[in-house]
């Protein structure tokens, strides 16, 4: 039964999908009790910079504290090394933060999403590697709540309605999505899932990360 | 990861964390609506949640090397939650393993090992490790976690020692070295195909057919596996690596709508849009 599952207690989910140069994140915006709603502003996706995101679906109290461990980690990384992180470089510090609890562990599964400079060991000049003509490709993965990752060159999702978000994204997701395309696909697969499920909706929200810059949009979803 | 377990003031001394084991039983009890956490169920429901390898991995061995093989199916109790993950995990250059289990486990196992047999083999200041000696911290970590650590491996390698090498390891520890071996919920059928196929003396040829056919009958033959074919080669006494990712495609996908669902642009209803350009920051260097 899932009420006894503390992944699926605050209910939400969390979606990413790969694109052409660019990728995306979405999410929905409920946070609740088992069936009990109580807000429908929760936000579990906490950009890292300017070409990283992580989504974090699960038990609300693992999440935030999760949320701030990653930034904390992030945070000491950029100043000892005074550039920001490499997205599969997050993925290996989320995955081991998870796994150092293997046996009691955050309630938490993640995904993360992110542009990957094109040269694996050319890096940017400046801490931010701030050239937007290089060619950068989407790196996606998640991992489960004791951190297996996953990365895969087309979608990943975690949270409530994951089998039905399942559904959606095969069908839909092609490979070579643009970012208007791309925001199109993520969305209407997320706002068909969260139709079957109700643990999670009351309002969506879709970042696409492009190297040019990154666009927001709340979405209009049912909020029952 | 050490013997010594790092203390809740979150020391970083290595080891698996247990800070939470009270809390989350207590969060388990609450939810099953029983206030009493020494009565709660002692397979707690989240471990299901757990991405696990359905898996079949097999191994042979032939005269110059070992062939190792395994499909690519992961699940989240009955959803295949990846239908192209990697199960031979790099050890050495001239040893791979082949996990099966908990996902977190044989990745995190694989990966801690293949460390420590850098180390070893910088300390030693060979070109390559003995097999034997991955066979002994492998079965050393999972005997210390008495099989909760749940890695089910195939391990194979080639060395200027025993020359070719093939093993087994259980969560408990335990070891077999064999000529041919089969691991994972299709280890069945896999190895229903090597008693029926396996000789002495078989060529790489033959060996690879004969892994790529064990692996095929636990594609088709046991849920917990699918998808697609690995294969490793391990010879030239360790020095060559042969990694045939997607060797075979048994389970292509035929009914994807040639030209996907198109959404023109404006289809979702849209509240509130932002666009946030990056700045580029650049140091300028003055003349003055």
């Amino acid at each position: 039964m899932s009420g006894s599952n503390p992944l699926h207690y605050n209910g939400g989910v969390v979606l990413s999908m790969a694109g052409d140069n660019c990728v995306s994140i979405a999410s929905d915006h409920r946070f609740g009790m088992s069936q009990l709603t109580l807000a429908c502003d929760a936000q579990r996706i906490e950009p890292l910079h300017d070409r990283l995101c992580v989504g974090l679906a699960g038990l609300a109290t693992d999440c935030t504290t999760l949320a701030e461990r990653f930034r904390y980690k992030h945070n000491m990384y950029r100043l000892r090394e005074k550039r920001v992180m490499r997205p599969r470089t997050f993925a290996a510090v989320a995955s081991s933060t998870l796994y150092e609890k293997r046996f009691a562990p955050y309630f938490t599964e993640v995904v993360i999403a992110g542009l990957e400079l094109e040269e694996d060991g050319k890096r940017g000049t400046s801490g931010a590697d701030a050239m937007t003509d290089a060619v950068y490709r989407p790196y996606v993965c998640s991992m489960d709540l004791l951190g297996a990752l996953m990365v895969t060159d087309n979608f990943a999702l975690a949270g409530t309605c994951a089998e039905s978000l399942y559904g959606t994204c095969e069908t839909f997701w092609q490979p070579g999505l643009d970012p208007d395309a791309l925001f199109e696909v993520t969305a209407q697969s997320l706002l068909a899932a969260l139709d079957r499920d109700c643990m999670s909706g009351w309002g969506a929200v879709v970042h696409v990360l492009t190297p040019e810059g990154i666009t927001t949009r709340e979405l209009e979803a049912r909020m029952d | 990861m050490s013997s010594s377990s790092s203390s809740s003031k979150g020391g970083n001394g290595g080891g698996f964390n247990f800070d939470h084991h009270l809390r989350n039983q207590w969060i388990t009890a609450c939810l099953q609506g029983n206030a009493d956490a020494s009565t709660t169920d002692p397979v707690p429901n989240y471990a299901r949640h757990a991405r696990k390898t359905g898996t079949t991995i097999a191994g042979v061995q032939y005269v110059g090397g070992v062939v190792l093989g395994a499909d690519t199916r992961a699940t989240e109790d009955t959803v295949v939650a990846d239908k192209n993950c990697e199960k031979i995990h790099y050890l050495a250059s001239n040893m791979y393993c082949c996990g099966a289990g908990t996902a977190a486990d044989t990745e995190a196992t694989t990966r801690l090992i293949a460390s420590q047999l850098e180390l070893h083999r910088q300390a030693v200041g060979r070109a390559r490790v003995p097999v034997v000696a991955a066979v002994n911290m492998l079965k050393r970590h999972l005997f210390r976690y008495q099989g909760y650590v749940s890695a089910a491996l195939v391990l194979g390698g080639v060395d200027e020692w025993h020359g070719p090498s093939l093993y087994t390891i259980y969560p408990h520890g335990s070891v077999d070295q064999l000529p041919y071996v089969s691991m994972g919920s299709g280890s069945l059928a896999a190895m229903a195909v090597f008693e029926a196929g396996w000789r002495e003396q078989l060529s790489e040829a033959d060996a690879r057919q004969l892994v790529y056919e064990a692996i095929t009958a636990g594609i088709e033959n046991d849920l917990g596996s699918g998808s697609n074919v690995d294969l490793c080669v391990i010879k030239d006494g360790g020095r060559t690596v042969e990694y045939l990712r997607g060797y075979a495609q048994e389970q292509v996908r035929t009914y994807r709508k040639p030209d996907g669902y198109a959404f023109p642009k404006g289809t979702t209803a849209v509240l509130a849009e932002d666009f946030r350009k990056y700045v580029q920051v650049r140091k300028v260097v003055s003349d003055l």
